[in-house]
């Protein structure tokens, strides 16, 4: 599962590494080319490892000096024993696996905190082209076509904070943002992406 | 395959041979103490003062030593030559690498084909049985003989996998990272029957004769029908169809019990062949090996690798029938568990088990990358 977004994955990276205390202990989910693990390994000293289901994306972390394992999420998630990480990472993957909601539970499982990061379907230019276009939005967060997609959920901000809701799940931190910056007015209408830390306390 | 310049890569290289001090005894895994242990290696590249540079290639059923580089007079390279030289994935520039031919072989190293000082005769079936254990026990009195305390890497294909997770299993301490490549972690029902398949096609061989043929004719027509097999269990479905087909040596079918179809022909020329340059008892010892190896002795596999601290990279193929990639994701899965650091790759390649021998392009583009960040991490 690749990281969809090139434009702002510093501005990704930078707030997920501002989550994440140093020198913990991260599993990221969906790593990609493990730009964000090598970022978290260099600034903040983290012990990554990854969990990558593209061949191709697996030879680039290894050159990064990676630890990655080449896989699906779902089944990925179980080989790991309880409690060994600090941050378990889903960026931009958790609307890509089977099962989300089983996917987090094991999640907790394996990790204390988990970071989510996911593209916000009810984005306002989302919206427009629903409502004028007539057609399923394509927008820089949700850049594929319906018939081409490696997104199998589509979920808002309001969505998922109802689903924490209903799981029991705690937020304990809420990022949102545009292509550029964070955004902190009405992000069910104006982010693009979201970052949520959460855990079950 | 076109003939390499035998100057390009490593150039020449010999063979050597280290002798364990006759005071010492090597007692193998069945308790039995060999005489006089003889150990058939190669070196490349260079120790560096603080030995921290010292990789060990584990070589599989039909390998030996000579990994890479020429032998005087020979056109052909050692048998992983597209791996190991100056700038290959085990870098010789960087690193200095070691290949040592298993106990049990025919390549120099104590086998059931070396002279018994009791009777000066080759040993035959009175060599004792060997395990995985055995051959990793011989290349570590090798390696403390070159002044080696810890390896970088151990890395093997096939029965060199195993050999390279004995190694983690057995000397943590001594291992710094372990490449295990198409390989298992227990030899299944299936890998058994086919080695039992070549063990008695070998002994079926009136010319076997228990063992004893040293000084006469080989059993040839056994061990090249035990080769057949296990060429037929290296490739894919898909691999011998791209290359042979139906495709008949002559024009047309002619109703008789010759050599009709290409690939009948290319079984039978790998068996002739092997049996030029192999020992049948050594099939037989070597074999006995693998089906013995099981690193889970009834229990979960994660128990295997208590204590480990090594660095895994473990590599399989997704047309490998033999050791199938599932055996690896449980080795993967058994790290996971005790929270040891591995990289897992599943290489998608239509070569089936050989594919670790060919695709070296892509074993390259882990194992370089691998080695680099493991010599930098123990540098810190």
């Amino acid at each position: 599962m690749i990281s969809q977004r090139k434009e702002d994955l510093s501005l990704d990276h930078k707030i997920i590494g501002d989550l994440i205390e140093p020198s913990s202990v991260v599993l990221d989910l969906g790593c990609g080319d493990g730009e964000l693990l090598e970022y978290l390994v260099v600034k903040k000293d983290v012990k990554g490892s990854g969990v990558e289901i593209n061949e191709e994306a697996i030879y680039r972390c290894v050159e990064k000096g990676l630890s990655v394992s080449h896989g699906d999420i779902d089944s990925g998630l179980k080989e790991y024993p309880d409690d060994l990480f600090d941050y378990v990472i889903f960026n931009q993957t958790m609307q890509q696996v089977h099962s989300p909601a089983e996917a987090l539970k094991e999640a907790f499982r394996v990790g204390k905190k988990v970071i989510v990061g996911f593209p916000n379907f009810c984005y306002l230019n989302a919206r427009l082209q629903i409502f004028f276009a007539g057609h399923v939005p394509v927008t820089p967060s949700l850049p594929y076509s319906w018939h081409d997609t490696p997104n199998l959920h589509f979920l808002s901000i309001k969505d998922f904070e109802n689903f924490c809701k209903q799981q029991g799940i705690t937020i304990e931190k809420r990022i949102f943002l545009n292509e550029k910056r964070i955004v902190r007015v009405l992000p069910n209408l104006f982010a693009l992406n979201a970052i949520f830390q959460v855990s079950k306390k | 395959m076109p003939e390499k310049d035998t100057k390009e890569g490593i150039g020449l290289v010999e063979t050597k041979y280290y002798n364990l001090p006759e005071k010492e005894k090597f007692t193998l895994e069945s308790g039995v103490k060999l005489k006089d242990l003889k150990i058939a290696y190669e070196t490349y590249g260079e120790l560096n003062k603080k030995k921290d540079n010292a990789v060990l290639i584990c070589h599989a059923l039909s390998g030996d030593a000579h990994v890479a580089g020429f032998h005087r007079g020979e056109k052909k390279p050692g048998w992983w030559d597209d791996m190991v030289g100056p700038g290959k994935a085990f870098d010789t520039d960087k690193y200095f690498v070691i290949c040592a031919n298993i106990i049990g072989g025919c390549k120099g190293s104590s086998g059931p084909n070396s002279i018994d000082p009791a009777t000066s005769k080759p040993y035959g079936l009175s060599f004792p049985i060997v395990s995985v254990l055995d051959m990793v026990n011989a290349q570590k009195k090798l390696v403390e003989f070159l002044g080696i305390e810890r390896l970088l890497a151990v890395c093997g294909g096939s029965m060199g996998g195993m050999q390279a997770l004995q190694w983690a299993v057995s000397y943590p301490e001594n291992v710094s990272s372990c490449i295990p490549i198409a390989t298992t972690y227990k030899h299944s029902a299936q890998q058994i029957a086919f080695d039992e398949v070549g063990r008695q096609a070998i002994m079926a061989d009136p010319a076997w004769n228990g063992g004893d043929y040293y000084e006469s004719s080989h059993p040839s027509a056994g061990l090249a029908v035990a080769r057949m097999v296990g060429h037929i269990t290296y490739m894919s479905n898909d691999s011998m169809e791209e290359k042979f087909g139906r495709v008949l040596k002559k024009e047309k079918l002619g109703y008789e019990f010759t050599t009709e179809f290409e690939v009948e022909g290319y079984l039978r020329y790998r068996g002739d062949s092997f049996v030029k340059r192999f020992d049948a008892n050594s099939y037989l010892y070597i074999t006995k090996a693998m089906d013995y190896f099981d690193l889970q002795k009834d229990k979960p596999l994660s128990h295997a690798f208590k204590g480990v601290k090594t660095r895994f990279l473990v590599i399989a193929f997704s047309s490998d029938w033999l050791y199938p990639p599932f055996q690896s994701k449980e080795i993967v899965k058994a790290l996971k568990m005790n929270g040891i650091d591995v990289s897992y790759c599943e290489i998608s390649s239509d070569y089936g088990h050989d594919a670790f021998l060919l695709e070296f392009n892509e074993e390259t583009k882990l194992i370089k990358h691998f080695l680099t960040s493991t010599y930098k991490r123990n540098k810190k």
